[in-house]
Parts: structure tokens; C-alpha cells; sequence
């Protein structure tokens, strides 16, 4: 597996990581524990060129693999995980538009994501579809040139302060199996009919909403059915999907790494019995343990970014990825807190922060049972008899 | 204009704890990281700010060291600088701050420079030398502690940084401007910015290119010498004073021994 940047690359992870320590670290804690949305912190992320990092060239980006992404996001998750969620459903948009929109649709949306000044939001989830994404109701009903979207979509990220929705809406009621009735629609923040009912108030990943949409009656130009073509929607969320799957493996790795990194000072610092905690056996196991996992996590991402990159499906990895990215990082922030004895459990320390952002990644982008169930299925595919 | 800062490239003072030679007496910069000094990031900061407010300008950075410092440059063209200029030669191994004026100067002479922007002193070294010591060999005026800069026709004009505010200073150009620290915000180079220092123009020179002996610079051409190297004194503790009433007239009788009051 190649598994080196190019310099330019690594000069730009250098920099994320500068960024990181300098800009988000130091504010991290209380924007979290206040749940603030971190506006100046997106404004500097959006002239450092995050939100165009993976936007192909021509239309403004820097056209970067998701190998380098990963790493950006990485390196943004180990100082606030919540930073890396506004940052993937943005890049799933756009991922969607530059993979299947048509050159209009490219030419509208891309150049201003690019810039940041409107970012993306996804919806494909509902009250009563979230695992079983064939289960929705949101129905888009052809109208002349226009469609009107009907319905309500529940835990958008990004749901207020994002400029361009993709919504997964049923454009053929009648059509079994259901998905192949879906399409996907681009609807830009302000366009009537359109609007937020409420946000949720979360154990973790604070700082970013998380809305329930609205759609009442909202009239799109049929110019902005993703592709020109309907009943593709299905096919464009799940592969957006293998890309957020690499986002939240990313942002799992790096939250991980983050309670590793705190862990290991601690252990040196503090002493119990006449010696540094490091010294205890049981201590070192739990590093060795928990630095291993991390690695092997790494790996795991960086193998299903490439393939990702090599434009090949990779369900199967990218599925791989996240379930033991998100599983390990729910066990390391548990680990490392417990590293830190009853000062793990305060507000004084991050890693209790590390620890409550955790299980939402076991959650989010297809919850561990389901990529077990997508890992599975791609399994007995290839172990044909 | 053509505008320059001069740049150098130090262990990182982030990262590396600084150890002195004892054999050599100098600071020892291989096998630890090196970067762009944190300081010479504002400096470059306002050297752009300048650029970019009298327009149809360009800014190039110069740097003496050895190949490595290469990094450095980069990291200047990333955050937004045109062009650099990078003097390296075995030769110039334990120059002295006259060597590197000596150098520096060679390159902004040859290169007719309108004007020259430095940071006030290097985060490594700390001899604040340089500057003053290319305003000598340049014959230009010097404006010092800078924390404002404008260019009036063909006047610097600068804001300097005094113990209880600042005056406004003005020489003629070209001239010399050295930075207050903390007085301009480093921008970070963006990624686009990054990805495209590689292709901005670099140049590299050697003491031939610029007419100068190896015997003027280097271990050669020192004027200056380490004499001894030694541990700083660990201050003494401060003199603690119970309140048993008088507190306030023992505090003035001490401020007054050492004439504070
Ligand atoms: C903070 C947050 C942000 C989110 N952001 C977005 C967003 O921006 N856009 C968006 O569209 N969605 C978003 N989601 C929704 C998220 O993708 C869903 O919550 C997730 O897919 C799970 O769906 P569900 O909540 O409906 O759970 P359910 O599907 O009801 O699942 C409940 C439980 O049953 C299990 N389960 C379900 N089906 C099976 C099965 N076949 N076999 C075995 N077990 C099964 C699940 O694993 C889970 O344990 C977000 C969620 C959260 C919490």
C-alpha cells in the first residue's frame, strides 16, 4: 500500500495540524461545553481552503484524493470532532455533484462551496427511516418545469447554517423496489416552503446542529434534479455514503488519537505508589493496547481512502473502516479515561469530551450493526461456491 | 516596488529544546527540526500587508543557509510571498551576524532593492546584528521597531514602537525596516497557497555569484568569537516579608535601596 504524501500534500496536513493546535485547540473546550457554533473558526477554515480541499480543480477546489482528506480530517478531529462533521456533509454534497451532477449543476454549485460561503447539508434520514433509507416518505411531485418536494427530514447536520441541501426524495411512489423511485434534489437554503422546526440538544458533537427540515410545498426547477435523471437518488446517497464512512473513520482515528495523545502525558506525570502511573504494568497495557488499535484503525482508513481514490467500489473497506474506527475510538476514549482516574470524569480534562463524542460516530453514516450487515453482504458476494 | 524580507530558517522553538556545543560554542541545528522562525512569519505578514496596499509591487524573500532552508523558503512562498533567493555555500559554515549582513546586503545590492524588511532579531540567536549590519553595508537609512509601515512617495514612513507609545519616523528609500514583534498577526498560508509555492520562481547563489571571498565570511571571516559558554545563574529567591504591621514602610525602604522610589 503506498502510504506516503507527496511533499505538497504533507506540507498541507503540517498546516491543518499548526492550525489545529494554535487556532482550534486553545478555544475547543468552551465552545464545546457551551455548545457555540465555532463561526470564526470556520472562517478560518474557509480561507485555509478546507471546504474546497476535495472540489475538483476546475471548478475552484484543490482536487485532493480522499487519501490527503482523511488526514486533514484527522488532524481536525483530535482538536474538536464537530469541526470534522461541518466539514463531511459539505464535502459529501459536493462529492455528489462533481460525481454525478451535470456540467450546469457543476458550474452552479461547486465554485461556492468551494469558497466555503455555502456549505452543504444532507438529507436523507427521516423520524421513521434511518437504517432502512427505503423507508422514506419525502415525496417530489413533478410540477411543469418544477418539482415540489413534500415532507420532513430529521438530523441534518448542518441544517441551519448550510446553504445547499442534497435531499433523497421518492419521485415514483409506485416503484418496487422502492429505491429505484429516488432521486436526489439540490435546494438552496431560502427557497420558500423550506424551513427548520427545531435542533436537538446531544450528549456530544455540540457546536453544530443537528435540524429537523421542513419541506412544505418547496418548488426546485427540475434543472436541479442531481444528474437531470430521476430515480438514480439511491445509488448517488450510498455512494456518497462510502465517502462519509471514510469522514467518520477519519474523525474516530483522530478523536482516539487525541485521548491516546492526552493519556500518555498524564500517565507520565501522575504518580501513584512512589512512581509515574507509566510505570505500572496494568498502565502500559492499556497504552500498548490502545496504540496499537489506533494504528491498525489507520490503516484500515488509509487502504479504503486509496481504493476510494482509484475510483474502485470499496463498501466493503470503507465499511471495514468505520465500524472498527468507531468501535476502537468508542474503547480508547473509555481507556484513556479511565487513565485519568476521577479527573477523567470532570469537565477539567478533555478526554470526558473525547468520550461523549464518541458513540455518536458508532451511530452516524450507517450505525456498526448496519456496516457488519454491508460488510457481510460483500463477503458472501466475493466467498461465492 | 521591489520589496524584501530577509528570512531565516531556526530549530523549532516549539519543539526542540536549544543545546549549545561545548566544543564549537554554537548552537547545535542538526538532527532536530527545523522552521521558519515564528518571528520572521510576522515580519513576512507585514512585508505582505505593505505589498499589497501600494499595489504593483512584488516581494521576494532572501535567506543564507544551508540547502535545508529550502523548507523555510517554502513555507514564505506558501504564505504568499512572489519569488526567493537563497545563498548557500560550504563556505559560509560559522558565519557570524557581519558575515550574513555581508551576504545578505551582496544580494539586495545586486538586486536593487527599494526596500528591505527583517525581523528585529532571530528567535535562535537573539544578536539583533543583521539588520543594522545591511544598512551598513547598503548605505541606507534604518528604521527600527516598525509597527506601522507606509510608503509616502518616495518616503518610508513608520510607527515606532517606544516605551510609553510610539513616534513616527521617516527616511528616504530604499531603507531597512525592522518589525516590533507581536505588532502583525501572521497569516497562515492557505492550502491553495501551498500547493503553489512550489512553482514560484526560487533562486539559489553561491558566494561566486555574488563576487564575495570565502576568507570575508564563514568560520573565516568571523569577527565575532564565542568566548565561554555557561549555565544562566538560577535566580535567587525573592525576599518574603510577613505583615506584622510595618509591611508597607519595609516595602518602601526596599523599593528605596534600589532607588525605585
Ligand atoms: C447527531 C446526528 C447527526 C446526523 N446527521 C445526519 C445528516 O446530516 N443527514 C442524514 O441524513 N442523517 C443524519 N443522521 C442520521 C443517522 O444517519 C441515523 O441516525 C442512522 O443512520 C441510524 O438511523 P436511526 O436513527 O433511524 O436508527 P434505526 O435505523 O432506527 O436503528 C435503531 C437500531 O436498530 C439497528 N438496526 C436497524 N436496522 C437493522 C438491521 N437491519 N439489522 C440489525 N440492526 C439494525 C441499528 O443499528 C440501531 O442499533 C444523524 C444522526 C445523528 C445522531
Amino acid at each position: 500500500m503506498e502510504s506516503r504524501l507527496d511533499t505538497d500534500k504533507q506540507a498541507v496536513i503540517d498546516e491543518v495540524q499548526r492550525f489545529v493546535e494554535r487556532e482550534v485547540i486553545p478555544v475547543a473546550h468552551d465552545l464545546e461545553h457551551d455548545d457555540i457554533y465555532p463561526v470564526e473558526l470556520i472562517e478560518k477554515m474557509k480561507t485555509l481552503g478546507i471546504f474546497s480541499a476535495t472540489i475538483p480543480e476546475v471548478y475552484g477546489g484543490l482536487g485532493f484524493d480522499f487519501y490527503t482528506y482523511s488526514q486533514i480530517i484527522e488532524q481536525l478531529s483530535r482538536g474538536w470532532m464537530s469541526l470534522a462533521g461541518i466539514v463531511n456533509t459539505h464535502v459529501l454534497v459536493a462529492y455528489m455533484i462533481a460525481t454525478y451532477g451535470t456540467e450546469e449543476q457543476r458550474r452552479a454549485f461547486l465554485p461556492v462551496m468551494a469558497q466555503g460561503e455555502k456549505r452543504g447539508g444532507i438529507c436523507l434520514s427521516e423520524a421513521n427511516a434511518g437504517s432502512d433509507v427505503q423507508a422514506i416518505t419525502m415525496t417530489a411531485t413533478r410540477d411543469g418545469s418544477d418539482y415540489l418536494l413534500n415532507g420532513s427530514k430529521l438530523w441534518v447536520t448542518n441544517g441551519q447554517r448550510g446553504g445547499i441541501f442534497a435531499v433523497l426524495a421518492r419521485t415514483d411512489t409506485a416503484a418496487r423496489p422502492p429505491f429505484r423511485g429516488m432521486s436526489i434534489f439540490l435546494v438552496e437554503k431560502g427557497t420558500p416552503g423550506l424551513s427548520s422546526s427545531r435542533t436537538f440538544e446531544k450528549l456530544g458533537y455540540k457546536g453544530v446542529e443537528t435540524a429537523e427540515l421542513v419541506f412544505d410545498n418547496v418548488r426546485v426547477p427540475a434543472a436541479n434534479l442531481l444528474g437531470g435523471v430521476e430515480g438514480e437518488g439511491f445509488k448517488h446517497a450510498m455512494s456518497g455514503l462510502e465517502v462519509g464512512r471514510i469522514n467518520v473513520a477519519a474523525r474516530a482515528v483522530g478523536v482516539a488519537q487525541a485521548a491516546f495523545n492526552d493519556a500518555i502525558r498524564y500517565a507520565r506525570q501522575r504518580s501513584t505508589f512512589g512512581k509515574p502511573i507509566a510505570q505500572h504494568q496494568a498502565i502500559q497495557l492499556k497504552l500498548a493496547g490502545m496504540a496499537t488499535k489506533i494504528e491498525a484503525a489507520r490503516l484500515l482508513l488509509h487502504q479504503a481512502a486509496q481504493k476510494k481514490d482509484r475510483g474502485e467500489r470499496c463498501d466493503l473497506e470503507a465499511g471495514m473502516a468505520k465500524l472498527f474506527a468507531t468501535e476502537m475510538c468508542q474503547e480508547v476514549t473509555l481507556e484513556a479515561m479511565r487513565i485519568f482516574g476521577g479527573y477523567g470524569y470532570t469537565k477539567e480534562f478533555n478526554v470526558e469530551r473525547y468520550y461523549r463524542d464518541a458513540p455518536f460516530m458508532l451511530v452516524a453514516e450507517g450505525t456498526s450493526e448496519i456496516q457488519q450487515l454491508v460488510i457481510a453482504r460483500q463477503l458472501l458476494e466475493r466467498y461465492k461456491i | 516596488m521591489k520589496i524584501y524580507v530577509c528570512i531565516k530558517q531556526i530549530p523549532d522553538p516549539n519543539t526542540v529544546v536549544s543545546k549549545l556545543d561545548p566544543s564549537t560554542r554554537r548552537l547545535v541545528r542538526s538532527g532536530v527540526s527545523l522552521v521558519l522562525d515564528p518571528g520572521d512569519e510576522s515580519t513576512i505578514s507585514a512585508a505582505i500587508k505593505l505589498r499589497d496596499t501600494i499595489g504593483n509591487s512584488e516581494l521576494i524573500a532572501v535567506s543564507m543557509g544551508p540547502t535545508s532552508a529550502q523548507e523555510a523558503m517554502r513555507r514564505a512562498l506558501a504564505m504568499g510571498v512572489d519569488s526567493a533567493i537563497l545563498v548557500t555555500d560550504p563556505a559560509l559554515a560559522g558565519s557570524d551576524a557581519l558575515s550574513t549582513a555581508r551576504v545578505l546586503a551582496a544580494v539586495l545590492k545586486k538586486e536593487n532593492a527599494g526596500m528591505i524588511f527583517c525581523s528585529t532579531e532571530s528567535t535562535d540567536g537573539y544578536t539583533g546584528m543583521v539588520p543594522g549590519g545591511i544598512a551598513e553595508f547598503l548605505g541606507i537609512p534604518q528604521l527600527t521597531f516598525a509597527r506601522e509601515i507606509n510608503v509616502e512617495g518616495q518616503r518610508a514612513v513608520i510607527k515606532q514602537v517606544t516605551q510609553t507609545g510610539y513616534r513616527t519616523v521617516e527616511s528616504s528609500l530604499p531603507a531597512v525596516i525592522t518589525i516590533a514583534s507581536g505588532s502583525f498577526e501572521a497569516i497562515y498560508p492557505t492550502m491553495k497557497g501551498i500547493m503553489s509555492a512550489r512553482k514560484k520562481p526560487f533562486t539559489q547563489l553561491t558566494l561566486s555569484d555574488l563576487g564575495i571571498e570565502a576568507a570575508q565570511v564563514g568560520e573565516a571571516g568571523a569577527r565575532e568569537q564565542v568566548m565561554t559558554i555557561g549555565k544562566v545563574e538560577a535566580r535567587a529567591a525573592g525576599q518574603v516579608m510577613k505583615d506584622d504591621g510595618n509591611a508597607a514602610s519595609t516595602i518602601a525602604d526596599f523599593l528605596q535601596r534600589y532607588q525605585l522610589l
